[in-house]
């Protein structure tokens, strides 16, 4: 059964560019869908209209069906019910996503009571355990820390916590680790999949790194031009790539491991 | 942490003398606080780094945000200037120099920064930013722009037209087309691609090879992404915490890497391969980096380290030849096979 099926969704902005332009997907619960593609390609914008984000002059056709509701055209108090409680979020920049002048745990239980009947206490201790759950070491004291007194990767296993604390069924992760070195990454991506494993969350995960893509998702959409060039099995994207582009984004990025051509084949893009 | 600094350098093999060459680098900066600024402390950025890089060859450098790596390529290039140690660059000290004794030696080293756009200024002309080297060497140009901009795949109608009017990737090649100017023997590149999308750092990176073949280049390579280290290096060193903790060969750092951080590293870089990537022995370090501020005794590495033991607390261990031309500073490095 699918938990996200997104039909037909084009994106117009006001300014008369049109950043998706048709796009299916599927996402069936407890499942991890990659969203690739490189910058422009409307990978970021359809999260947002998911999450009924977009700026208002965006104008956003087809359908999106969440858990067999349908999102486009409900009412903003309903969105904002929705997202918290069954949708969950987490952006690549955690620093503009959290307030300064609280400390994290408020933030945390602010999250929680907005979606909950819950005491202040209450709420905290829950921010507490959820802080311990993504691996905050000294929870307890580190609870009372402000944002900027955390390193990024701490920061973004705040925003995580932050997502968890309701129990979403659905965690739109765009970008999660792009800002952080490739150990902390490490550590992030480590925490991505216990929660899907243990929690069964579905993640769409949104992002340009192949290989973030290739060690976290079931399946996968290649998107260019706010199309869906490719989509399949990860393991049927990444062994055997039907689309030039797709082969050409695999074959352009310089790797760790394999053999070592003297020039990287190249994409035909607007450099 | 003083100890190292005055520890010759170990023997490498090195068929020709280096083009550039520091020995114990050091960098301190004054750490200020509240509305007196008073000095509280010192934060330092780089602690006894001693590199080479021989003519015509790339040296890779690596490490995540922090390592010291960008401060780094500002002393090589005299846009900082060291607290200690020594950059020889042509077999000169340019620790002494003023500005106008510098002005030969740049143009013999030039640099590459990260973000084209804000390295370009956006009121000139291509045309005008390509003239800038010139001036200031008080040349005349020796070829058109029109041809310097060919070179690094522009077009010659793009040098009337103003850094808006480009992509990152192009904003990048006027960036290198203007490094490339005065014909230098080395370029600092520092992480010249990571702004850019996977299709357009392939371009760049071809294109910096192809100029290293054509002029016979050396590059210091800084970068945090492995793999495009790893596609233009010769050689690598890998900094932590503001050290070199292991330097050899591009292929013997990928296929043997002896240093545990070197190990942790590249078992963190995702691999485009769901299979390989999923049956994958991964080495998670704990925690995060720890403050230059107060960074730990002995190893620097210790308090995220697999391998930690009394040693590595009591004493920083040099960076020394495990065989030649692999050197590690670690009081346990991975056996060779």
């Amino acid at each position: 059964m699918s938990l996200l099926t997104v039909r037909g969704l084009t994106v117009d902005f006001g300014s008369g560019v049109r950043a998706v332009a048709g796009l299916d997907l599927d996402l069936a619960a407890g499942q991890v869908l990659g969203v690739v593609g490189e910058s422009g390609s409307g990978k970021s914008v359809t999260s947002l209209a998911v999450l009924g984000l977009l700026p208002r002059d965006a104008r956003v056709g087809g359908e999106i069906h969440f858990d067999g509701r349908e999102l486009t055209g409900l009412d903003r108090r309903s969105l904002r019910r929705l997202r918290g409680n069954r949708i969950a979020m987490v952006f690549q920049d955690p620093l503009s996503c959290l307030n300064p002048y609280y400390p994290v745990a408020f933030q945390i239980a602010e999250a929680y009571r907005a979606h909950h009947r819950a005491g202040r206490k209450a709420a905290h201790r829950v921010a507490v355990r959820m802080l311990e759950r993504v691996g905050i070491p000294e929870p307890e004291r580190r609870a009372r820390s402000y944002p900027h007194e955390f390193s990024g990767g701490m920061r973004q296993r705040v925003m995580i916590a932050m997502a968890l604390c309701l129990e979403p069924d659905l965690l739109i992760a765009d970008e999660p680790t792009t800002a952080l070195d490739v150990t902390v990454q490490a550590q992030i991506l480590g925490l991505l999949r216990e929660l899907r494993q243990e929690a069964g969350t579905a993640i769409m995960l949104i992002t340009h790194d192949m290989g973030v893509v290739a060690g976290l998702a079931d399946h996968v959409v290649v998107m260019h031009d706010g199309r869906a060039v490719e989509r399949g099995t990860v393991h049927d994207v990444f062994h055997r790539p039907q689309e030039a582009y797709t082969r050409g984004l695999l074959a352009c990025v310089p790797r760790i491991d394999g053999p070592l051509p003297h020039r990287l084949p190249t994409l035909e893009a607007s450099s | 942490m003083s100890e190292l600094r005055d520890t010759p350098l170990p023997e490498t093999p090195l068929l020709e003398p280096p083009l550039l060459e520091t020995r114990s680098l050091v960098k301190r900066f004054p750490v200020r606080h509240g509305l007196t600024r008073r000095l509280a402390g010192h934060v330092t950025a780089v602690d006894g780094v001693s590199l080479r890089v021989a003519p015509g060859e790339t040296l890779g450098l690596v490490g995540e945000s922090g390592c010291g790596k960008s401060t780094v390529a500002r002393l090589l290039t005299r846009l900082e200037r060291p607290t200690s140690g020594t950059v020889r660059f042509a077999g000169q000290d340019l620790a002494g120099l003023d500005e106008r004794r510098l002005r030969p030696v740049r143009r013999e080293l030039q640099m590459v920064f990260q973000d084209p756009l804000s390295s370009l200024n956006p009121r000139q002309t291509v045309r005008r930013i390509l003239a800038s080297p010139f001036a200031y060497q008080g040349l005349e140009p020796d070829e058109p722009v029109e041809r310097l901009l060919e070179r690094v795949g522009l077009r010659a109608d793009h040098a009337d037209r103003h850094p808006h009017e480009f992509s990152g990737g192009q904003a990048q090649r006027i960036g290198i087309a203007r490094a490339l100017a005065l014909r230098p023997k080395l370029v600092v590149c520092d992480e010249p691609v990571s702004a850019l999308d996977v299709s357009v750092q392939a371009q760049i990176l071809n294109l910096l090879k192809d100029l290293q073949d054509e002029y016979g280049l050396a590059y210091l390579f800084i970068a945090h992404d492995l793999g495009a280290v790893r596609q233009i290096s010769t050689r690598i060193a890998v900094m932590y915490l503001g050290a070199v903790v292991e330097t050899t060969d591009r292929d013997t750092l990928f296929a043997t890497p002896a240093h545990p951080y070197t190990r942790a590293l590249l078992s963190a870089v995702p691999l485009p391969d769901p299979d390989a990537e999923r049956g994958r022995e991964r080495i998670v370090l704990r925690g995060d980096l720890p403050s230059p501020l107060d960074p730990p005794s002995g190893c620097r590495f210790r308090t995220r380290c697999p391998k930690a033991a009394d040693r590595c607390a009591a004493e920083r261990p040099a960076l020394r030849a495990i065989v030649p031309g692999h050197e590690v500073a670690c009081h346990f490095p991975e056996e060779m096979p």
